[in-house]
Parts: structure tokens; C-alpha cells; sequence
């Protein structure tokens, strides 16, 4: 294992996160602010409570999902395009690095900056609403999970883009919605029956629910469901990374 | 000795059926230093690309200091850098982070000691804290020499290292190069200025649309180099060379509207004498004689447009 090589990749991102503190960190706290006021006062004013949690306190576990889900996906999407783009990318395949190290390099360090700032979200909120989980550890380990699974799959976006709107089009077209429609500001309950239906397709709701769980001890799925679910998602994204390597793809064509 | 390259058989045909290499075969011997010439899309980048683990051969092997590149990959790439062709480098990052950081992927431990040297050797150490988008593209390819050698590497590939430099520069760095050279590193670098190879190069290769028609030491070349011709430029055109002539081995050429006489300027009777008089021994009027020097240049320019021509 070349430790040195994966720490130089993981170096190099996280800086790349220091210079842009602003893109990375304050806008997506400046967002989740804003959705405070226009979801929580607004709306929270006509919803006192969901489940038993007051509607400023629900939509908390919604909110830093959809940044994981979101920044996950567009940092680490960006850190492995740009060198793709810039030809910089010469330099990481002429290293003696395997492929398991270069995507410990850039999917952690995506990682990384997801978990920070999921807990600077959670703090930000803490400042609107009142806030207390129950599963503390469980929670943890939710936003680890997530953020390491959506930086896989922004990595794999990041090799199959060949093109600055391809790397959007994946976080806009289906991360987005996904996550909107997947409980982030509801419970899928408050929905007709065939509509709960339907949204138990739709794989946030299990990221959306087990977060919650973990926060209110409540959730629209079983835990467990949310868990299991957790695991297919980042089986499916090693499994193709895993090819993407295997191949060559993009890569080395 | 073993070769410290070995490419075998190597073919490469890229997505969309492109062959950009048909079946390659090239020793590289250890500490020497070998020019690859070719025309633009000869195959030169790609062959590089190959061997340094940036581009999938199709089939074929290549082995480095015995390890092959693809199953003892760690061991071949951290033997050998890397200088592209084309400036890559980052934008946002200092010269000392760039370079520090290819150490690190290299899986070489941290020498700021090194690195240093590295710096002022290729004159950057003043630029060390500039970001690199503010360098010229001079610097930002002495930024690129930079990083290749910041591992210490055994293997040195340039990919025109001297495109778009200046001849101050060009000179510091064929300097380093001899500097690198005599401290064991084997160097395989691709040019365009014939000179350059001539002045470097202990061996040379020519290679044109993926296949490699030409490996020469270098001394052999420059003794085909010290070769002469006399072009006599004739009255009238000839059809074909007189029986009486035959024994100085000219050749018609053009259209038959002169003779060129090749001779060795270091060998003591050129010959020329002779000819002359056998010239006019068969009447033969010519309005002009001129003698030129065959260069690498030529040799390289008549190779590759020969083979053009016997397709
Ligand atoms: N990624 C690629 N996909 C398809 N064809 C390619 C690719 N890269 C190179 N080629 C083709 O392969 C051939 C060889 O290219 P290569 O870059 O190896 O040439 P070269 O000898 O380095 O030329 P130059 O002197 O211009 O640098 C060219 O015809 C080129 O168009
Ligand atoms: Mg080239």
C-alpha cells in the first residue's frame, strides 16, 4: 500500500477545499439557513409538528442529507474530472498507485469535507431549533456512510463525465429531486397511499428515514430497511468502480 | 547486460480502431541516452504513454529494470518520471507544493533537502512560493522537470522537454540532463530539433506511423554524416549514367538533369579529381557543381519520406 501516495492525493483535495472555503463551506450553510426560514418559519408555522417533533426540528436530518447527498456528489465528482479535464491526470496514472488508493484519495478526502460539513449544518441548525438525538453513534454512522457512499458515486460521475454539464447534470436531475421528494421536508405518511408507494422506490428515503431515526427515534422505514439500503448503494457504487478500474474506462482508452 | 526497457511486440490501436502502434520492438540499454525521432503522430507520445502506465498497450509487453509494467507496476513506476509533452500543470497550487506533492505520490519520503536542490538546479528556487499559473510557460516546463525528478527516479522520460524554451534554457537543460545521465539515469527524450539529438543522444531511434524503421548508435549516423555529395547539374539530361562513369558509383538524379557523387570528406582521395576528367573524357557539360553535407536532418528527412514513397 502506497500510504504516502494517498495521503498526497487526500492533501492536495483538502486544500483545494481550504482555497475554496467559500464554494465548499458557506454556501451550503447559507442555503440550509434559508431553508430554515422559508421551510421551517414558514411552512412550520401552518405544520406545528410531525411525528410528534416540532416541523423546524423535523426537516433537520432532511436538510443535512440533501447537503451530503448533494456536495458529496459534486466534490468529488470535481476533484477527479478537473485533472481528467486539465491533463493533470498524468501525474496519478504514472504513480505507482493502484486504483483502490487514488479513489481512497479523492472519494475520503470528498468524504471528509461532507462529514464537516454535515456537523457545521447540524450546528448551524442547532442555532434555529431545538435539537437532540437519541442515536448519537448511529448517527455517526449514517453520515459517514452516506457521505463515503455519494463521494463514490461523484467519483464515478467524475470519470464518466467528459463534459462541465455532465458533471450537473447527475446532482440536478436526479440528486435533487430524489432527495425532495424522499421525505427531506415530509413525512412520506402525510402522503396518499399511492404515493408512499412510490416513494419506497426511491432510494433517499431509506438515507432520509435512518437519519432520522437516529435523531427522533422515529423514521418512515424500519431502521434496518434503512441500513440494508445504505449497504446496496455503496455495494453498487464499489462494484462499478471496481469495473471502471478493471477496464480502464475513460481512464486509460 | 539486460536492457533496462524491453518492449516486445507492442501494438496499439486506440478506441475507434486507430493503430498508433504496430508491433514495436526496442531495447533501451542502462544509462544511456536515447532520442526518439518521428513526425508529428508518429507514435512517439503514445509508445511513452505505454510504458509509463498512462495509456493501455493492446497487446504486447514491456518490462522495466525486468519488472513488467503492468503486473509489477509499483516497482517500474516508481523507477521512472516523467516529463509530457503537452503543460499540464496545476493552476492554483506554489512551485514548492507541486513538486513536494509528486514526492508524496511517488511513495517517497519527504526530503525538502532534495527538493531544493532540484529547484535551483532547474533555476525555479526564486519562484518556489508563486503559484504556477503565474510562471511562463518556460518555467511551468521546468516546473514539469521538476516533479519528474522529485522521486529520484532511475527512468527519465522527455517528451519534448525543449519545445517553446529558449536557447539559455535549452542549454541549462541539457546540462541537467548530462548531469542526470552521469549519475546513472537512463534518459529516453523525443525531439523535434535534429541538433539536439545529434548533441545529446547516444543512440537514436526513428519511428514513423507507429512502426520503428531506424536505431542507430549516434557515431554511426555522424560517420554517414561526414559523408559529402557533389551535385553536377548537366547541360543536357542524361537517360542514364555512361558505362564509363559507372565505377564511381553515381546516381542520376531528378529528371536526369543531374549526377550526384557521394564521397567521405574524412577519407584521404575523394575521388573527385578523377571524375572530373572522366566527366569530360565523355563530354559530358554540366553548368554547375555543388557540394553539400548530409546532416542527421537529411538522413532523418529522407527516411521517413522513402518510406512514404514505397507505399
Ligand atoms: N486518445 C487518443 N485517441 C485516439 N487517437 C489518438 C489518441 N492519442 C493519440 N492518437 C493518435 O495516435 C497517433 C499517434 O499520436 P502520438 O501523440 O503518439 O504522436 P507523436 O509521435 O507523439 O506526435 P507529436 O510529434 O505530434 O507529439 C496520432 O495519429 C494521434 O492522432
Ligand atoms: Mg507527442
Amino acid at each position: 500500500m502506497n500510504v504516502r501516495g494517498i495521503l498526497a492525493i487526500y492533501k492536495f483535495e483538502m486544500a483545494r477545499t481550504g482555497r475554496t472555503l467559500m464554494q465548499s463551506i458557506v454556501s451550503p450553510v447559507l442555503s440550509t439557513c434559508l431553508y430554515f426560514i422559508v421551510f421551517g418559519a414558514a411552512i412550520g408555522s401552518r405544520i406545528t409538528e410531525v411525528d410528534g417533533v416540532s416541523y423546524g426540528s423535523f426537516i433537520v436530518p432532511g436538510l443535512i442529507m440533501l447537503s451530503l447527498l448533494t456536495q458529496s456528489v459534486s466534490n468529488a465528482s470535481f476533484g477527479i474530472y478537473f485533472p481528467r479535464f486539465s491533463g493533470t491526470i498524468y501525474e496519478i496514472l504514472s504513480a505507482p498507485v493502484s486504483y483502490l488508493e487514488i479513489v481512497i484519495g479523492y472519494a475520503g478526502a470528498a468524504a471528509t469535507k461532507s462529514v464537516i460539513l454535515g456537523t457545521i449544518i447540524l450546528a448551524t441548525a442547532g442555532f434555529f431549533v431545538d435539537l437532540h438525538i437519541a442515536h448519537p453513534f448511529v448517527m455517526a454512522g449514517f453520515l459517514i456512510l452516506t457521505s463515503v457512499t455519494f463521494s463514490l458515486l461523484g467519483f464515478i460521475i467524475g470519470i464518466w463525465a467528459d463534459g462541465f454539464e455532465k458533471l450537473q447534470i447527475v446532482p440536478l436531475l436526479v440528486i435533487t429531486p430524489l432527495t425532495f421528494l424522499g421525505g427531506t421536508f415530509y413525512s412520506i405518511d402525510m402522503l396518499p397511499s399511492i404515493w408512499q408507494k412510490i416513494s419506497l422506490l426511491n432510494p433517499v428515503v431509506y438515507l432520509v428515514s435512518g437519519f432520522r431515526w437516529a435523531f427522533y427515534d422515529k423514521g418512515d422505514v424500519p431502521v434496518v430497511a434503512s441500513f440494508i439500503m445504505s449497504m446496496v448503494f455503496l455495494g453498487f457504487c464499489l462494484a462499478l468502480i471496481a469495473w471502471i478500474f478493471r477496464t480502464g474506462y475513460r481512464l486509460k482508452d | 547486460m539486460q536492457p533496462v526497457i524491453q518492449i516486445k511486440n507492442l501494438q496499439k490501436s486506440y478506441k475507434g480502431g486507430f493503430q498508433a502502434l504496430k508491433d514495436i520492438n526496442l531495447d533501451i540499454e542502462k544509462g544511456e541516452i536515447f532520442a526518439l525521432l518521428g513526425p508529428n503522430g508518429a507514435g512517439k507520445t503514445t509508445l511513452i504513454s505505454i510504458v509509463c502506465g498512462i495509456v493501455n498497450a493492446t497487446s504486447g509487453s514491456v518490462t522495466a529494470d525486468g519488472f513488467d509494467i503492468v503486473r509489477d507496476f509499483r516497482e517500474t513506476r516508481s523507477r521512472i518520471g516523467l516529463v509530457p509533452q503537452e503543460l499540464t500543470t496545476d493552476a492554483f497550487e506554489t512551485v514548492w507544493d507541486t513538486v513536494t506533492f509528486s514526492r508524496g505520490l511517488f511513495g517517497k519520503a519527504p526530503d525538502p533537502a532534495h527538493i531544493e536542490k532540484i529547484l535551483k538546479q532547474l533555476s525555479l528556487w526564486e519562484k518556489k512560493d508563486n503559484k504556477i499559473m503565474t510562471l511562463s510557460g518556460g518555467m511551468k516546463r521546468r516546473v514539469l522537470i521538476a516533479k519528474a525528478l522529485s522521486h529520484e527516479p532511475s527512468i527519465l522520460f522527455l517528451d519534448e522537454p525543449t519545445a517553446g524554451v529558449d536557447v539559455e534554457l535549452r542549454k541549462d537543460m541539457w546540462e541537467v540532463v548530462r548531469g542526470l545521465q552521469q549519475s546513472g539515469v537512463t534518459i529516453i527524450l523525443t525531439t523535434h530539433y535534429i541538433e539536439e539529438a545529434e548533441m545529446m543522444a547516444d543512440r537514436v531511434g526513428v519511428i514513423r506511423k507507429g512502426e520503428i524503421i531506424l536505431v542507430e548508435e549516434k557515431n554511426t549516423l555522424m560517420r554517414k554524416l561526414g559523408e559529402k555529395q557533389l551535385t553536377i547539374h548537366l547541360q543536357e539530361k542524361l537517360d542514364a549514367v555512361p558505362d564509363n562513369l559507372k565505377k564511381h558509383g553515381l546516381e542520376l538524379s531528378g529528371d536526369g538533369d543531374s549526377l550526384v557523387y557521394a564521397y567521405d570528406t574524412a577519407a584521404g582521395r575523394t575521388g573527385i579529381t578523377g571524375l572530373l576528367s572522366d566527366l569530360s573524357e565523355a563530354q559530358i557539360r554540366f553548368s554547375d557543381i555543388e557540394t553539400s553535407e548530409r546532416s542527421l536532418e537529411d538522413i532523418f528527412v529522407n527516411l521517413v519520406h522513402e518510406e512514404e514513397d514505397d507505399e
